[in-house]
């Protein structure tokens, strides 16, 4: 073992009760990290794969982003003219050639698409209309693309595959109407088509206005309704890697202009949101380390202080100040070493402790478990930053045990 | 004659500060090999701080001191260091050895710095230094397990331990009983005769001095009578 990692352990272990209350504090510094850093990394992904799970990776509108080019600026170019308060002529909306795009997209490995029709259709019910958005999907990519076969309390996406005149309502709509399966219901479309559904399933999602006004049913009776034959305004598309979604949904929208979003874009403000979280997380956890990284200033200091006439002694036998600030900062790097060590079993007994408490979040059916993240990362983060903190705090000290003269203390004799 | 193990040249040490204190001042001095020289003279009379300069554990106001011909006052700190531990030796009033380590550890220890002989030899140069100062048995004790005499004994072959030319003791024999003294004083008196070592120490004990080849007498951080270079 080299002459300094000996000397610095002898160091240590001469003081047993302090070394161990600095390495305890650097202990649960580490643990508290740990268990703290995975349950906010583990409510991050669980959030964000409610998020991507509850909605279609890229979807589709049949909108452009900035107004259509117009002849005129193709041949002159923007330099020439200016063109202002553009009326586009009225049109039957919706995404033209959709099946195709659909069928494109479904031939790419790993991607799943679909084409909906979705629309607006008041419920009368006791005189008062309900407005509800009709949602006119393929029965048969539902089970794919949406988590409504998830979310269904009656019935299932079958029945509606079976029954074409079949719709899915949800939970709080039939609560309040006092509706159920098997009931009829008389929707009329803004086209003044009116059109009466059999009630075939009931979802429930845990968000109250979502179960109130979203409805579902077969694509091709919400065309006929919207007087939109064989139209379509949204395609949604689900990727079995959904991280590759943002790049997808620009190579969609370059090659057939329509707007298209991926889930990153839809949730900008919700990502941004959570890397503020995170930075508070990790300030608030450092901090933990920080008062532990004091301990160990603390002994190393103290050691320094004591050690001085060993120090003197060690350079006039010809250590350089460099060797002993490697002495006192092989002290910080055992004392950090032996608090990851020792620090990320706590963690992980503490992370096993969270992982067992179990709530009831508002609106949902059953308890559910702390989402505690196991993954690698987290355990890398928690001991490189003690680590880091540990070998910081014996630095400073360390510099001014190196900078001790031994004329200084030589001359003071003991 | 052979040139001087040690040439000081004109040395004068101040300390700065709101009262300006000269330590030593001017004083030139050669060191001979195969000499004992003892530096005397009342307590701060700044013997100590010349020994701390010829020592090069510190370094002068003015002044050169010359080590082997080389000049080393404007060595490096690192520089200094390495002189110190290949070409000096170090004994101090107080033993200053290392508590947690045992006699034979503390002796090692500038052999493992210097790292030029194998764990093996360093061990076997460290027995050996201790049993020639009669410390056989107490090899493997720690400091607070031995005697005042046996501690100081201990540090001799300490700094003994890299082959060092020049011996530096500062008081060696200043904390210790009359029978502890003597034998400090007759093992340094024969490192000093030893071909090609010389010895410089620092006492206040006249029957230590008498004993030495050579006296240097230190009033007021000047050499008195006649400095006989």
């Amino acid at each position: 073992m080299s002459l300094y990692v000996t000397i610095a352990l002898k160091h240590i272990l001469a003081r047993k009760r302090q070394s161990f209350v600095s390495l305890l504090g650097i202990i649960i510094g580490v643990a508290f990290f740990l268990a703290i850093a995975s349950l906010m990394q583990g409510s991050q992904n669980d959030f964000i794969k409610r998020l991507i799970d509850n909605s279609p990776h890229i979807t589709v509108h049949d909108d452009y982003r900035s107004a259509k080019e117009q002849p005129v600026q193709r041949s002159y170019g923007k330099s020439v003219i200016e063109l202002r308060s553009l009326q586009p002529l009225p049109e039957t909306r919706g995404i033209r050639g959709y099946k195709q795009v659909v069928e494109d997209l479904k031939a790419r490995p790993g991607v799943r698409a679909s084409a909906t029709l979705t629309g607006q259709a008041i419920l009368n019910y006791a005189g008062k209309d309900n407005a509800i958005v009709l949602n006119g999907m393929i029965p048969a990519d539902m089970k794919d693309l949406t988590t409504i076969e998830e979310n269904m309390k009656v019935g299932g996406v079958d029945d509606l595959i079976a029954n074409r005149n079949g719709i899915i309502v949800g939970a709080e709509l039939t609560r309040r109407l006092m509706l159920d399966v098997g009931d009829n219901i008389t929707l009329t479309a803004s086209t003044g088509q009116v059109r009466t559904f059999k009630i075939v399933g009931i979802f429930q999602t845990g968000s109250l206005g979502y179960d109130d006004q979203q409805a579902f049913t077969d694509i091709k009776r919400v065309q006929a309704m919207m007087n939109k034959s064989n139209r379509a305004n949204t395609i949604i598309v689900k990727m079995d890697d959904s991280g590759k979604a943002r790049e997808l949904a620009s190579e969609i929208e370059a090659r057939i202009g329509y707007k298209t979003v991926s889930w990153q874009e839809a949730s900008e403000d919700i990502m941004s949101t959570l890397v503020i979280r995170n930075i508070i997380m990790y300030t608030v956890v450092s901090a933990v380390l920080l008062v532990a990284a004091f301990g160990i200033y603390n002994i190393i200091f103290t050691i320094i202080m004591e050690k001085q006439k060993d120090i003197a002694i060690l350079k006039s036998m010809g250590f350089r100040s460099m060797d002993i600030k490697k002495i006192f900062v092989i002290q910080g790097c055992v004392l950090g070493v032996a608090g990851v060590i020792f620090g990320l079993p706590v963690g992980c007994i503490l992370m096993y402790a969270l992982s067992l408490i179990t709530f009831n979040p508002p609106g949902a059916s059953e308890p559910i478990r702390m989402p505690i993240d196991w993954s690698a990362p987290q355990f890398f983060i928690a001991g490189a930053f003690a680590f880091i903190a540990a070998v910081l705090a014996s630095y400073l000290p360390a510099k001014k045990g190196a900078s001790v003269l031994p004329v200084d203390i030589l001359r003071g004799g003991q | 004659m052979m040139e001087p193990l040690l040439q000081a040249r004109n040395l004068t040490r101040t300390l700065e500060g709101e009262i300006r204190v000269t330590l030593v001042k001017d004083v030139s001095l050669d060191i001979q090999t195969g000499h004992f020289t003892a530096i005397t003279g009342p307590s701060g009379s700044g013997k100590s701080s010349l020994l701390y300069l010829l020592g090069l554990l510190d370094k002068p106001t003015t002044g050169e001191v010359f080590v082997d011909g080389v000049n080393t006052t404007r060595l490096s700190e690192n520089s200094l260091a390495a002189f110190r531990l290949e070409k000096l030796g170090f004994i101090f009033q107080f033993h200053f050895l290392l508590p947690e380590f045992t006699a034979l550890e503390n002796v090692m220890l500038p052999m493992q710095r210097l790292g030029k002989r194998s764990p093996r030899e360093q061990k076997d140069r460290a027995m050996e230094l201790l049993e020639s100062m009669g410390l056989k048995e107490q090899a493997h004790k720690l400091p607070k397990q031995m005697s005042g005499g046996q501690n100081q004994r201990t540090a001799i072959a300490r700094a003994l331990a890299n082959d060092p030319a020049l011996v530096m003791a500062d008081e060696p024999t200043g904390n210790l009983d009359t029978h502890s003294a003597a034998t400090v004083q007759q093992i340094l008196r024969d490192i000093a005769h030893t071909p090609g070592r010389a010895v410089v120490a620092v006492t206040h004990d006249e029957s230590f001095a008498a004993v030495a080849d050579r006296r240097v007498h230190i009033v007021d951080g000047k050499i008195e009578g006649n400095p006989s270079l």
